[in-house]
């Protein structure tokens, strides 16, 4: 055997090594309902805003705190807490994924993926705002 | 479609038909030209008589050059479209607007899907045109590369001819008209022209002077990968293996160009979005960094191949997959599945299945065709010596290879929920997840460049060596040591190994970057004509010094001790947000404490674009002299969102010292198109009473009567002496006051910005008992107030110092191999 070949069967086994430590880390998409049942683990939530709960947010007085409440689609709700500034257009966006955990009856969220319809177009969806236009 | 019977029978008043008329017709040529080429050029490859192989390579020249002028004609086209708002075409409608600065309308052209599809086609003419223009020593290898590149081109025009096949639409096409799209009820107006005064305009994120710049060059890297697969292919088909001399330089040209784009990228990321940095470990930064990667790993091995004739299979396998890699990224970012793990993917254009048969036309048949030549692929039977260049060479390039195949696996966990139906997410950390394993990849590579250079081919004697590393290692520990005592790595965060680790790459990289150096200046003695190597090795080392010393000292100067907030929020240690405190209030004209700094929010304004400047005063603290004090102005913007979003994006700004930059982004600001509608609240207070606000407590302390020599003759003033205390422990004085003109009474308030407070004295209760009267009214909308994150990177222009050095090394190497064919 080679010696390229000993450091190359080394090294692959390093990236399989890393690999597998690296699934260690992984997390997964729950359900509302499914994240209740495991309170404190990191996990992934597809939701969107549940608009029957009023959006907590004042800038004025903490800029760090924001609170509204959220819906998956098998209806499950929860109210989500996440300490940091209000994503521009969250109230627009039509999915949400939330990473973080369950904490008592929240969600602490650590960070916001906002998936606008229309913000990399070119989706059909994106066309129904049709121009404003008068017509006499 | 479904309006072609509407088109015949209405007639649309102002429409341009003929530009999108001809460019319809030549994506379809083009694509019957590149199906011409590819066969064409096929034939002339595989000809066994001189006289056959010119006549298809007459064919195929033709062909290729029809189809070339056919994709320029089409781009000026749709740029001609886009420039002169031709809203009667989708494309133009979508992409642009009447307002847009000109540099921008570049970068409409490439925003869509269609505009960069046509753009690496654009490319692949460029390069295919120099093919044949260089072709003369290396015909039948340039038959091979011109027909896998004709190929692709191919594919390409499939995705932009937008044609029906029964339900299946092929490809998107750019010169669709908007009636015929759309099923607005007022398309279908005869003067419906009229109606649209002006499209939706770009993305407001990518209106940035990067975005210009970056598509191109990104994609040129992406078209150049094509080359060498492309002799990759010829010579497993003709078994063949003397084409790494020839494909050398285009794979510098294509790694060195390639490398430009994603740092420019990086650039655009840095300077205009607002995650704080240049690199997040984005699927769509991922998918375009392993191809470079790999291309890297190939340059590396082909030179190994031809000094020694070892590592043609690594050669073969690396040229391959980084073309592979390219277009697997292109599914990646077009197909819409990163959906849930990437912010800035495209999304779904209805094409998945197209970009799908892209991939497997290209990876299935390379692999084949590489498996059955494996066994030919023959190798030299001894082995590599320990003490030899190309040991190290290829162990460097194995660890690239590998570094690549797990940042790809990662990225694409989403492609194996789909395939599986599993749930998997990105980990909590995704950033860290990757860099606590490619740490240990910067650190092999640092060192490996370093000493490469040094090792001969076949074996090196040791003494030698040994004694001409001596001088790099004395610089390299003294560099480092400097930085370790003056700059530091404050990266304390994921703990000790981590740490070390961080140290150890640091050390590396200036190993990298002084080995490289003094190669360069005392073995070569500073020749320009084979510097390309160090110098490429210098850039490279520089990116990672950037990398280690900016991201592990990044530091964070909004934090929010301030006292405006501190209460309302829960110990910040916990919390899960990570650093939820990294966002500071300020009121518009108040300075505000930020560490190093008093940063004051001097004011705002709207440049004609609609673009909102706040004006941010930095004040160092800490000097004496004033006029000394290190001071400077910074102007972060929003600019309100276009496409039917409501909200603004925010671009940072950033002031750039040698040694560090000061980066500031607005997070929110204070609208104030709102009518203020609060009301005053009265209450009855006495000399030493106190009344409560929702933050705190105001205090009567003295009534002064006529304080103020200079009043108006005549008059009497009443003035309150308060003293507004909030929760926080602040003080603020306020004084409203009556003033009395015979029969007149005027009421003059007072105002606390910082506490939201107007503060009115209104009226004497009862001069007897000494109650008076005051009115307190808190609002939100008293006083402008933005809430911003600052950040400083130490040492960021290290790294784009180093990108710069990087792709002259790139350009020198590619240049001396140029050279060195005639």
């Amino acid at each position: 055997m080679k010696k390229t070949h000993i450091i190359l069967l080394v090294l692959i086994a390093v990236a399989i090594v890393v690999l597998i430590s690296y699934t260690g880390d992984l997390s997964s998409y729950e359900t509302v309902g499914s994240a209740k049942q495991k309170p404190g683990k990191f996990l992934n939530l597809i939701v969107k805003m549940d608009k029957s709960v009023p959006v907590e947010y004042d800038p004025v007085k903490d800029p760090n705190f924001l609170k509204f409440g959220v819906q998956d689609s098998l209806g499950g709700k929860i109210n989500v807490v996440y300490h940091n500034t209000m994503p521009t257009d969250m109230e627009k966006s039509e999915r949400l994924v939330l990473k973080g955990k369950v904490q008592g009856d929240v969600f602490e969220c650590s960070a916001i993926v906002l998936k606008c319809p229309s913000k990399y177009k070119d989706n059909p969806n994106a066309n129904k705002n049709q121009p404003v236009v008068f017509t006499n | 479609m479904n309006t072609s019977t509407n088109a015949a029978t209405v007639q649309f008043i102002g429409e341009h038909l003929l530009p999108g008329q001809i460019g319809y017709f030549l994506t379809i040529l083009s694509l019957v030209a590149s199906l011409v080429a590819t066969f064409a050029f096929a034939k002339a490859f595989y000809a066994k008589e001189m006289s056959a192989e010119n006549e298809w390579k007459r064919l195929a020249n033709i062909a290729f050059l029809i189809e070339s002028v056919s994709v320029f004609v089409c781009f000026i086209i749709l740029f001609y479209v886009i420039s002169n708002h031709q809203f009667e075409y989708k494309y133009a409608y979508m992409h642009s607007d009447k307002h847009m600065p000109t540099e921008y309308l570049l970068s409409c052209f490439w925003e869509g899907q269609e505009g960069s599809f046509l753009l690496w086609s654009f490319w692949h003419c460029v390069l295919g045109l120099l093919v044949i223009a260089r072709s003369k020593h290396w015909k039948n290898n340039s038959y091979g590369v011109m027909m896998v590149l004709n190929f692709t081109q191919f594919c390409l025009a499939t995705m932009v001819v937008g044609l029906y096949f029964f339900d299946f639409k092929l490809g998107s096409s750019p010169f669709v008209m908007l009636r015929t799209e759309m099923n607005w009820p007022i398309l279908s107006r005869p003067d419906y022209l009229q109606l649209i005064k002006d499209g939706t305009g770009l993305n407001t994120l990518l209106q940035n002077y990067w975005m210009v710049i970056h598509p191109p060059i990104l994609f040129l890297g992406f078209a150049s990968t094509s080359i060498p697969f492309g002799f990759a292919v010829a010579g497993l088909l003709k078994k063949k293996n003397d084409w790494m001399t020839t494909a050398l330089p285009w794979a510098t040209f294509s790694a060195g160009i390639l490398g430009l784009g994603i740092m420019m990228g990086a650039a655009w990321a840095y300077e205009s979005l607002t995650f704080g940095g240049y690199w997040a470990w984005d699927p769509v930064e991922n998918a375009s960094l392993v191809p470079w990667l790999t291309l890297v790993a190939a340059i590396h091995t082909a030179i190994i191949y031809r000094k020694t004739g070892t590592s043609l299979k690594a050669t073969y396998l690396f040229f391959g997959i980084s073309f592979l890699l390219v277009v697997y990224s292109t599914f990646l970012t077009r197909s819409g599945i990163l959906g849930d793990t990437s912010v800035h993917a495209f999304t779904d254009l209805g094409m998945n299945a197209q970009l799908l048969a892209f991939l497997v036309v290209m990876v299935v048949p390379y692999f084949t065709l590489f498996i059955v030549r494996y066994k030919s692929l023959t190798e030299p039977a001894k082995d590599d010596a320990v003490d030899s260049r190309e040991f190290w060479m290829l162990v460097g390039s194995l660890v690239l290879f590998l570094s690549a195949v797990v940042i790809i696996a990662i990225t694409s966990i989403p492609v194996f929920n789909k395939i599986f139906g599993t749930k998997i997410a990105p980990p909590e950390d995704p950033a860290f997840a990757h860099n606590q394993v490619q740490v240990f990849v910067a650190i092999i590579i640092g060192l490996l460049t370093g000493v490469g250079q040094y090792l001969k081919f076949k074996g090196t004697p040791g003494a030698s060596f040994w004694k001409s590393m001596r001088l790099p290692f004395v610089i390299t520990a003294i560099i480092s040591a400097v930085i370790f005592v003056f700059v530091g790595i404050g990266f304390t965060e994921k703990g000790v190994g981590f740490l070390a680790a961080l140290y150890l790459g640091t050390v590396a990289a200036v190993f990298g970057v002084v080995a490289n150096a003094h190669y360069w200046l005392v073995v070569l003695k500073g020749k320009m004509k084979s510097a390309g190597a160090s110098i490429g090795h210098i850039g490279f080392g520089l990116v990672l010094v950037g990398i280690f010393l900016s991201s592990s000292n990044k530091t964070v100067l909004s934090w929010n001790t301030t006292g405006i907030n501190v209460l309302q929020s829960n110990g910040s240690v916990k919390n899960p947000a990570g650093n939820p405190m990294e966002n500071i209030t300020l009121f518009e004209g108040i300075a505000t404490d930020m560490g190093k700094y008093n940063v004051t929010y001097v004011r705002d304004t709207v440049d004609k674009l609609e673009k909102k400047f706040f004006e941010l005063k930095f004040a160092a603290k800490g000097a004496k002299n004033e006029a000394a004090k290190d001071s400077f102005y910074l102007y972060p913007d929003v600019l309100k969102n276009n496409k039917g979003m409501e909200g603004f994006s925010a671009n940072p700004a950033s002031k750039h010292y040698w040694n560090k930059d000061i980066f500031v982004y607005v997070t929110s600001f204070q609208d104030h198109s709102n009518e203020d509608t609060i009301q005053f609240k009265p209450h009855n207070i006495k000399i030493g009473d106190s009344v409560f606000y929702s933050n705190g407590y105001v205090k009567l302390e003295k009534v002064l009567v006529n304080p103020n020599a200079h009043r108006p003759e005549g008059s009497n003033e009443l003035v309150l002496q308060l003293v507004v205390r909030s929760k926080e422990g602040l003080e603020y004085q306020a004084n409203p006051a009556i003033s009395l003109q015979g029969m007149n009474m005027r009421m003059v308030p007072d105002t606390i910005k910082a506490q939201n407070l107007i503060v009115n004295f209104n009226k004497v209760v009862d001069q007897q008992k000494g109650l008076l009267e005051i009115g307190i009214k808190e609002s939100s909308a008293l006083s402008n107030l933005i809430t911003l994150k600052v950040y400083e990177f130490p040492f960021i222009n290290v790294l784009w110092i180093g990108v710069i050095v990087m792709t002259m090394g790139f350009a020198l190497s590619t240049y001396a191999r140029v050279k060195k064919l005639k």
